[in-house]
């Protein structure tokens, strides 16, 4: 039965299909999808209505991956195959995951990339598997309440991210067979799920904080267009440390020490994350820790003494916003609306501090669990073309400055944190000895001066350089951010034209093979081989090209065209629709380039045209 | 996109020192409307690319243009003047000044009252900074080679105090963080 289309107000019957679009925030503790219908943003339930996945995979048997509510409640029975809070470890490596603080009860494989693996009895998962896992299960739960397969999906990420973090997000996507149309920032897409409920414009704060990570954001909402000014926080700081602040007053007062078996370990933490919840309501809370064998410990747990423990939490988040407000040039005291994000800000002491440091109360009305995802379906929405007239358009900054390593362990600092992204930023450096041909690039992110103090994210090499006396050979290295906030950087010899680029692909991250080879093996792609994924893949992309360069043909083929050039379009178009109708991904490839350099001054002069269009509008505009 | 246009011409905008911020802001925004690789999601890879490169371009000219130091060494350029090869005038008077400033922010941290020292030494570079603003709009203005010779300066002095600023805000970043 074919269903009718309805064009919703203000917005034209779209010449093209409705692209099916799903928001997906990938948190620390839970994890949720929402899909925009009617024009509104919902999250979708799960059959038993519930809205919230718990971030938690369990490995039951060597094939059999539970994800969710069930997972959870093995949790504390089989603490070694059951992985929570994974997004405390994705791009981190081994080093990083034992300085996180807390014992985690996983054992790891010492990994020889760097990129640590969880042993299982289903065997070695990396971090980036274990998101795979989780977001499958939301992706299909997409497909089912929409009726069909995902033309693609937008993530969150916590702001705080850095490079090996995205990646590794952006290797889980691909990992669950989906096709990413962003990565968005996390207090950005609260934002957007605030600002087009309320249009309101002006200075905002998004403050964020979740399970395992903290964020904050200073935003310019303005016509639709939201300019991050700056970002900040902490990607390893959240209620899971307000659980670990109070598991650890229990123990002490039950006269137990730190080193206590996972098992015990796992449920006074999850006791501690109880009595945390419930002081949200109560005054205080009774306790009634079960020690294993047969031993139990009796008490209690007021406000006055929980907000000890976690005060000093409260109070690193609260610099992190100091530090924003400054680096957007602020005072806490401009900012109209701070919005609350993520379950931890259902802490009343939080809200309290918060609202005493901005100086105004906090925004409590969208649920602060839901407002994320909502926020990323809409800007998925966007970014699948079914609103074309949307002018919703998100500006973000990269969170982290971005450097190399120069003469003695210093950072040279190519983009400062906070710059608008997309950005490139090129800076010249030279050989310090005689002949040298080649020259080791270490890529680094992070606002300390020493190399060891920030986090590294790769190392190549430029062979080649001619030889040259110290000093003259001019090498420029290009680092580029794109909208993901996902670096490349490029080194070039300017008198030979030496070239090495690299995509960053983090120390501990995954190579791109071993993606691919998890692909192969893992269990639901196991039926489509690789080959007939490649040929699929470009008889995607051969449709998009040709549909796109219809319309934009229609639109202004006539004006910007000249006969020959069109006819060359016409022809290098028709051979593509020919091939991609057959069977050989190469030659839908090929066609599909040949394709792409017959248009290209046509793109070129559409681009210059819209440019024109908007200084005109504007300058019209301003006359009246 | 015309690379030979140079950051005003790109935002439609006159060539001055003291633009219009309020234009500034309006156009960025409408032009990142239409060159932001988001409004590409769905476009074929070279238009991806081509919109990434205009987006980076955008972005590059509205830093430069909005920040007045910036803004400063940029027409400096336009006007041919390579600030790092321009010959170097430094006042004694000014120098001294400096110094003293910089002394002002060594103290901060030792005074009874750090936060007051602190916020008194950036009101004074605050201040100068301001100063010389107006000095350089007024020779951007006039624009004839005695008058860019003295913005050289000027733009010298600017390029200390923001240095100088970025330290202070630096002991204030740490004052915070020790509470
Ligand atoms: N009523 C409540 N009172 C106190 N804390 C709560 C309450 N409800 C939820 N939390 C806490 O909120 C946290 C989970 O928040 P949320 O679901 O926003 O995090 P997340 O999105 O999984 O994590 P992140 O955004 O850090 O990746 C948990 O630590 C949970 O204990
Ligand atoms: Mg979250």
């Amino acid at each position: 039965m074919a269903l009718l289309q309805i064009a919703e107000p203000g917005q034209s019957a779209a010449p093209h299909q409705h692209r099916l679009a799903a928001g997906i925030d990938l948190g620390t503790t839970n994890s949720l999808v929402a899909v925009v219908r009617s024009g509104r943003a919902e999250t979708l339930p799960d059959e038993q209505g519930r809205h919230l996945l718990p971030s938690v995979v369990r490995y039951a048997d060597a094939d059999a991956v539970v994800v969710g509510h069930e997972a959870k409640a093995m949790a504390a029975a089989d603490p070694h195959n059951t992985i929570a809070s994974v997004k405390r470890l994705i791009g981190r490596g081994i080093a990083d995951i034992k300085t996180l603080g807390g014992r985690l009860p996983y054992e790891f494989e010492a990994a020889e990339g760097g990129m640590p693996r969880i042993l299982t009895r289903a065997g070695a998962k990396s971090p980036v598997e274990v998101s795979a896992a989780i977001l499958e299960v939301l992706a299909r739960r997409a497909e089912q309440a929409l009726g069909g397969e995902l033309a693609g999906v937008v993530i969150t990420v916590p702001a705080y991210f850095d490079d090996a973090q995205r990646q590794a997000t952006k290797d889980a996507a691909r990992l669950a067979g989906l096709h990413l149309f962003r990565l968005l920032n996390e207090p950005t897409a609260a934002a957007v799920a605030y600002g087009l409920d309320r249009r309101a414009e002006g200075l905002h704060a998004v403050y964020d904080l979740g399970g395992g990570t903290f964020d904050i954001s200073i935003l310019r909402l303005n016509k639709g267009v939201f300019e991050v000014l700056s970002t900040g926080g902490d990607s390893a700081l959240g209620g899971d440390d307000f659980d670990r602040a109070v598991a650890h007053w229990i123990l002490e007062q039950a006269g137990l020490g730190e080193g206590q078996d996972p098992r015990l370990l796992r449920r006074v933490l999850a006791d501690a994350c109880a009595a945390k919840e419930a002081l949200s309501e109560a005054g205080a809370v009774p306790l009634d820790i079960d020690l294993g064998e047969g031993r139990r410990w009796q008490g209690e747990l007021d406000r006055e003494t929980f907000h000890g423990l976690v005060d000093p939490l409260v109070s690193r988040t609260l610099s992190a916003c100091r530090r924003a407000l400054r680096d957007a040039g602020l005072r806490p005291g401009e900012v109209a609306d701070v919005i609350m994000v993520g379950g931890s800000t259902r802490v009343p002491r939080v809200r309290e501090r918060v609202a005493e440091f901005f100086g105004i109360p906090p925004l409590v009305d969208l649920d602060p669990d839901r407002v994320v995802a909502m926020g990323a379906a809409l800007q998925a929405d966007v970014l699948a073309g079914n609103r074309p007239d949307s002018d919703t358009l998100l500006l973000d900054v990269n969170p982290l400055s971005l450097g190399i390593e120069t003469l003695g362990g210093l950072v040279e600092r190519i983009i400062p944190r906070n710059t608008t992204l997309p950005v490139a930023r090129a800076q010249e450096f030279t050989t310090f000895k005689d002949g040298q041909t080649a020259m080791a690039i270490h890529v680094v992110q992070g606002e300390r001066d020493l190399v060891q103090d920030c986090r590294s994210l790769a190392r190549f090499e430029l062979r080649g350089i001619p030889p040259m006396v110290a000093g003259a050979a001019r090498i420029r290295v290009t680092f580029q951010v794109d909208a993901d906030g996902l670096l490349s950087v490029s080194a070039r010899e300017q008198t030979r034209g030496v070239e090495a680029r690299v995509e960053v692909k983090p120390s501990y991250g995954l190579a791109d093979s071993e993606v691919e080879r998890m692909l192969r093996e893992s269990l639901t792609h196991a039926e489509d081989d690789l080959a007939a994924r490649r040929l699929r893949e470009e008889q995607v992309e051969a449709a998009r090209v040709l549909e796109s360069l219809r319309t934009a043909l229609a639109e202004d083929g006539e004006a910007l065209l000249e006969p020959d050039e069109r006819a060359a379009i016409d022809a290098a178009a028709e051979r593509l629709e020919t091939l991609a109708a057959g069977s050989d991904p190469e030659a839908i490839h090929t066609a599909l380039k040949t394709l792409e350099r017959t248009c290209a001054p046509y793109v070129q002069r559409r681009m210059d045209a819209g440019i024109q269009r908007a200084m005109a509008g504007r300058r019209v505009s301003e006359f009246d | 996109m015309d690379l030979t246009r140079d950051h005003f011409a790109l935002f439609g905008l006159d060539r001055t020192y003291d633009l219009d911020v309020q234009a500034l802001h309006d156009r960025y925004r409408e032009l990142q409307r239409v060159v932001h690789p988001d409004r590409y999601a769905s476009a074929p890879d070279q238009e991806r690319r081509l919109a990434m490169q205009e987006a980076v371009r955008v972005n590059e000219a509205f830093q430069v243009l909005k920040d007045p130091l910036q803004r400063a060494v940029y027409l400096l350029g336009l006007h041919g003047i390579d600030l790092d090869r321009a010959n170097a005038r430094v006042d004694p008077a000014f120098l001294m000044e400096q110094m003293e400033l910089r002394e002002a922010l060594e103290a901060v941290p030792a005074a009874a009252d750090p936060h007051t020292a602190l916020e008194a030494v950036l009101e004074r570079i605050q201040a100068a900074i301001e100063g010389l603003q107006g000095r350089l709009s007024g020779l951007f203005a006039r624009g004839d080679e005695a008058a860019l010779a003295e913005a050289v300066e000027g733009v010298r002095r600017y390029q200390f105090l923001d240095k100088l600023r970025q330290e202070a805000e630096g002991v204030e970043a740490r004052l915070e963080e020790t509470g």
